[in-house]
């Protein structure tokens, strides 16, 4: 089972953070802390995986990646495959860059609740739900559209790319 | 023209706000992007706090406002602000019709509270209604809501309505509501414990993404009880096959790989199903052996297939064709440049090292790489590898690593890890006393506060017993050595407190037996540790009983003591020291050097610390005293647990309503109370006679150092066994009641462990072996794999060992590895495991099978799994069979071919463009690469 998800940026800061099983907030903020440390002792050039029993008991693994200036954290036990975890990141940026064409760090600050609609498509209550990006993306615009229809006036624009093509 | 675009667009955020937020929200993130301090971070994050609850008890806030106040509740949260006052907004927000800002609001909860917390109540009857909602996107966000907000108590009030939902006709929302009903599972079993079947019907689903879905439940089940899942282990095995012949949708691929994650929980499943069992293993072969030729070991997660299939091999029982194919992957993953594919390799090493142990020679300088790489992971797992294949031959080479490693890593947790492992490995398969008392005093030096205290009490014994042997000569070198050392290592600053306790307890057993040492010269040591420590009064209460054996051993030998100065202000500062345990043993030593040799001698007996003393703990000598006293009136003695129980069997309980469950409300009147049985005159019980229970003991009684700490001891105090010093930590309370106790001056023995048991140690299966730690790798590996040793060798040392040395505390690991089988596989397949596959007529997988089977012979269109065969060609609408076009609506007309992002492949004008926003933003970005994720897609 996956326990968390992150984004933390090359500061430290939380970009997104999702946990499966209910923490209280200082303990989150604990473990992104302790999270970031590790993170960023890592010399680059290594292996993307970390044994975290330390921070998140028992059995607890954690593969991240480093992409620009944000890293995507997944938190899991032993019931999940390492390699298979860092395809889901894969999985995840893939969709996130489809969705805001060449995602960056700002988009994922602004767009907190598409980010979190985003998620909740490919991992559902900590387990792996969809591993196709097209799959998810399709999921995800339906919201949207949904979203905007129950609107009558727009709030939010589809996607930046929306305004983008103005 | 770009950059008039870019500055257009400026302008209109600033008015309006891009992204669709206000300019506050912008400015917000703005400013905290741009803090230089975590300090000014969190002053703009309190004064955010400060206006948003003015904001929010402004009345009548539009909508949409109220939507973006509470988007900004969860980032503040986020940064780890207590946002609590904004919660009952988020609940309010659930309630709204609109959907956008209904997923708002469900967001914000599922972030903000816990399943146990009060607002949960109010939010159950909307999730209720929105799980019968005929819009499924209202009902995943139900569902979402659903796996974080209810608790066992409300599982009920939705759990219908989830049954229900496993038939919706969208596979999204059976999906959710197959996970859904995960959750509750794992929550709270009894509650979803009559739904099981369920699951197994879900795996015959249309749709091969419900289907996957219902894989992780599974997993789940099967590995709390594997036997009652082996009827579905054929099934597996085909939904495998057909994975792997690419009978999926095109849809379902990952990078060319059909279906991968799929793949990966059915090996995990079955990995789990065939262990030990022999039908299954020989089912699930003929796959394996497939899926090892097909997988493409080029991409990230063909390897991820091919390490799956490496475990499951290690635990199953394979063929020798396996095991190869298994061994030639590992090699391909331990050659490979990739870190993570190294890991994956020494991982799979160590998981089938247990079954064939000459695998790892092969590897031997892969392995030695990995342990000299930069990358910390790689090298924690190589150590575990490292530990794992651990035998007499190479054990000093490996613990000399592995100390040499703890020496160098701060990481306090991992630390304790290695420390303990060393001592383990140290203890099963030292070579010598020498090297092993070396190897404890360097554990103890670098990690003594983390390891654990029985590894001092195992130590002290050993130092106690001896190896066992009858070679008293032998046992006495070892304690000179152990004395000798210390006394070198005694001046060393800083000292953990665990090894000075072990210190001055061996200086003082042992410190002057051989006549080497003077005794004032060890005391004034012992006196040392005491000043220099003198805020820890374990280590003091032990300096002092090592003094008082010290002066007890001259006494006893008829030399004249002489008390040092220094000793003897110690000894009066304790005597007014605040712990009463410090107090006794001070006034205990002074008592001590009064007395006369015999005396002195049948209270501290010379190296006596591992002789038995018998206590009678039922008081049998008692009896005749007791039989007296009720002869002549006095009541019998009724045993602390009766008088209790008598008092729960009179109708009042005080405590009564501490045991309901305190939302239950009580409605009727409390019972009047009643007098709780007539009072028992406690001079009429019969007291335990205090007299003859000191005359039971043969020296005064000294209260143990850690009594006050662990109420285990309590009890053994209780019991009538006495403590000189040392801890009880494996002195079980439930002894029998005859038990073995602890000497006068005694370290702590096991009950079990007979110390006169001289079971002698196999060591002739030692070969002395000087294995050299040269930077040269080669030799390094010859020292580590060479030898030719098999497992063997290992377990008879062990097993000769172990009872020899008493170690209680030998972690799980060992019957783990006691228990490799050496054989070669064939013999293991021969052991013949009853198959446990039985089959019901009523079993709707077997009829589900029959039908795969069918369709793989004329493509029965009605048959479930022929449907992915069928879909499978599907790239344009055209080909949509009616039965496809039925399970998939109008808006699903054509499963995944979802092609309009193609279009939006990296730019770098847009990239450039949103570099400069981003610049603006004032997060900064460190790369020079504009096109943040060009290297993913590019």
């Amino acid at each position: 089972m996956i326990k968390a998800v992150m984004m933390l940026n090359t500061q430290g800061k939380p970009r997104l953070a999702k946990f499966y099983d209910y923490l209280p907030v200082e303990k989150q903020q604990e473990l992104i802390r302790g999270v970031f440390s590790v993170l960023c002792s890592r010399p680059e050039n290594v292996s993307n995986f970390l044994e975290i029993d330390s921070l998140f008991g028992p059995d607890s693994r954690l593969v991240y990646k480093h992409y620009a200036t944000l890293y995507f954290v997944l938190v899991f036990d032993g019931s999940e495959n390492e390699l298979a975890m860092l395809d889901l990141i894969q999985v995840l940026v893939e969709t996130l860059d489809k969705c805001f064409s060449n995602v960056c760090e700002l988009d994922i600050v602004f767009n907190y609740s598409k980010m979190h609609a985003v998620l909740d498509e490919i991992v559902f209550g900590g387990q792996v739900l969809e591993t196709s990006s097209a799959e998810v993306m399709k999921a995800v615009e339906e919201i949207s559209k949904l979203e905007a229809a129950s609107n009558s006036i727009s709030l939010v624009p589809k996607s930046v790319s929306g305004w983008r093509g103005r | 023209m770009e950059q008039l675009k870019t500055i257009g667009r400026e302008l209109a955020m600033g008015s309006q706000g891009g992204f669709g937020q206000s300019k506050e929200f912008l400015d917000l993130v703005k400013s905290i992007g741009e803090a230089r301090s975590k300090a000014e971070e969190d002053r703009i994050v309190l004064s955010e706090i400060d206006i948003l609850k003015r904001r929010l008890l402004e009345p009548d806030i539009p909508k949409r406002k109220m939507k973006e106040y509470i988007i900004r509740l969860v980032y503040i949260e986020m940064l780890g602000h207590d946002a609590s006052f904004g919660y009952i907004h988020a609940v309010k927000m659930t309630h709204d019709d609109n959907l956008l800002l209904k997923r708002t609001g469900y967001l914000a909860v599922t972030l903000f509270l816990n399943e146990d917390h009060d607002l949960i109540i109010l939010i159950v009857n909307t999730i209720q209604k929105d799980l019968r909602s005929d819009n499924f996107l209202v009902v995943c966000a139900a569902l979402n809501a659903i796996c974080r907000l209810i608790n066992e108590e409300t599982i009920p009030a939705v759990l219908p309505q989830v049954v229900e939902l496993l038939n919706h006709q969208k596979e999204a929302v059976r999906k959710k509501a197959i996970m859904a009903l995960h959750r509750f599972h794992r929550k709270s079993p009894s509650s979803v414990s009559h739904l099981i079947t369920n699951f197994r019907k879900r795996l015959c689903d249309n749709d091969p993404g419900v289907m996957g879905a219902t894989l992780c439940p599974l997993f789940d089940l099967i590995s709390e009880d594997v036997s009652s899942y082996k009827d579905l282990v054929s099934s597996f095995v085909s939904i495998l096959k057909q994975v792997t012949e690419r009978r999926l949708p095109k849809s379902y691929d990952y990078h060319q790989m059909p279906a991968p994650f799929i793949q990966i929980k059915l090996l995990k499943i079955m990995a789990l199903l065939g262990s030990g069992d022999k039908n299954a293993s020989e089912i699930m072969s003929m796959v394996l052996g497939d899926l090892f030729r097909k997988c493409d070991s080029s991409t990230n997660i063909g390897n991820a297939i091919l390490y799956e299939c490496i475990r499951c091999i290690s635990c199953i029982l394979p063929n020798p064709k396996l095991l190869e194919a298994a061994a030639d992957a590992i090699s391909k993953f331990l050659k490979s440049d990739s870190h993570n594919l190294k890991y994956m390799g020494i991982d799979g090493l160590g998981r089938l090292i247990k079954i064939s142990p000459d695998i790892a020679e092969q590897h031997q300088l892969a392995v030695i790489d990995c342990l000299e790489d930069p990358d910390d992971t790689l090298k924690r797992k190589t150590f575990e590898l490292l530990y794992k294949m651990t035998k007499s031959s190479n054990v000093e080479v490996i613990v000399d690593r592995m100390i040499d490693y703890m020496i160098s890593i701060n990481d306090n947790h991992y630390k304790t890890e290695i420390a303990s492992r060393c001592v383990e490995l140290a203890e099963q398969f030292a070579p010598s006393n020498q090297w092993f008392i070396q190897i404890m005093n360097k554990v103890f030096e670098h990690a003594g506060d983390l390891v654990n205290i029985k590894v001092a009490h195992n130590l002290m014994r050993l130092i106690a017993e001896g190896f066992g042997e009858d070679d008293d000569d032998a046992d006495s070198k070892l304690r000179l050595s152990a004395v000798e050392s210390y006394l070198q290592l005694i001046s060393e600053p800083k000292l953990p407190s665990l090894f000075l306790q072990v210190i001055s307890w061996v200086l003082g057993e042992y410190g002057t037996a051989d006549g080497k040492y003077s005794a004032s010269y060890i005391s004034g040591k012992l006196c040392d540790v005491a000043d220099a420590y003198s805020s820890d009064e374990t280590v003091k209460g032990y300096a002092v009983s090592a003094l008082m054996k010290i002066y007890a051993f001259e006494i006893a030998s008829g030399r004249k003591v002489d008390v040092l100065p220094e000793c003897q202000s110690l000894i009066e500062e304790l005597l007014a020291s605040h712990s009463t345990d410090l107090q006794q043993r001070a006034y205990e030593l002074q008592a001590l050097l009064a007395l006369d040799a015999r005396a002195v001698e049948s209270i501290l007996p010379l190296d006596a610390s591992c002789e038995d003393i018998e206590v009678d703990k039922d008081l049998s000598f008692l009896n005749g005293y007791i039989q007296q006293a009720i002869e002549s009136g006095a009541q019998p003695y009724i045993s602390e647990r009766e008088r209790s129980g008598m008092f729960e069997t009179t109708d009042y309980h005080p405590q009564d309503h501490h045991e309901v469950p305190s939302h239950a409300l009580r409605f009727e009147a409390y019972e009047l109370p009643k007098p709780s049985g007539p009072p028992q005159a406690s001079n009429e019980l019969v007291p335990v006679p205090e007299p003859s229970y000191y005359s039971e003991s043969h020296q005064p009684i000294s209260t143990s150092l850690v009594s006050e700490r662990e109420s285990s001891e309590i009890k053994l105090r209780l019991d009538g066994v006495k403590q000189k010093w040392g801890r009880p930590s494996y002195q079980s309370t439930t002894s029998s009641s005859s038990t073995t106790q602890q000497a006068a001056n005694g370290t702590p023995t096991y009950s079990d462990a007979g110390v006169g048991s001289s079971s002698s140690k196999p060591r002739s299966s030692y070969e002395p072996k000087k294995p050299e730690i040269d930077p040269e790798k080669q030799r390094l590996a010859a020292s580590l794999f060479g030898g030719s040793s098999s497992r063997t060798d290992k377990k008879s040392s062990s097993g000769g060992h172990k009872p020899a040395k008493g170690t209680v505390n030998k972690p799980a690991a060992v019957p783990k590895e006691n228990q490799t089988p050496v054989q070669p596989p064939p013999d293991l397949l021969d052991l013949g495991e009853p198959t446990a596959t039985t089959v019901t007529a009523m079993d709707p997988f077997k009829e589900l099978e029959g039908l795969m089977d069918s369709s793989s012979q004329d493509g029965d269109s009605s048959d479930v799994m022929g449907l992915y065969s069928d879909a499978a060609p599907v790239t344009s609408t055209t080909s949509v069979d009616s039965l496809l076009s039925e399970l998939s609506d109008s808006s699903k007309g054509n499963p995944r071919t979802y092609q309009s992002q193609t279009s939006k492949g990296p730019n770098t004008k847009e990239a450039l463009e949103k570099d400069a926003l981003v610049r603006q933003m004032g997060v900064n970005p460190t790369s020079q690469n504009p096109t943040l994720f060009k290297d993913l897609l590019g």
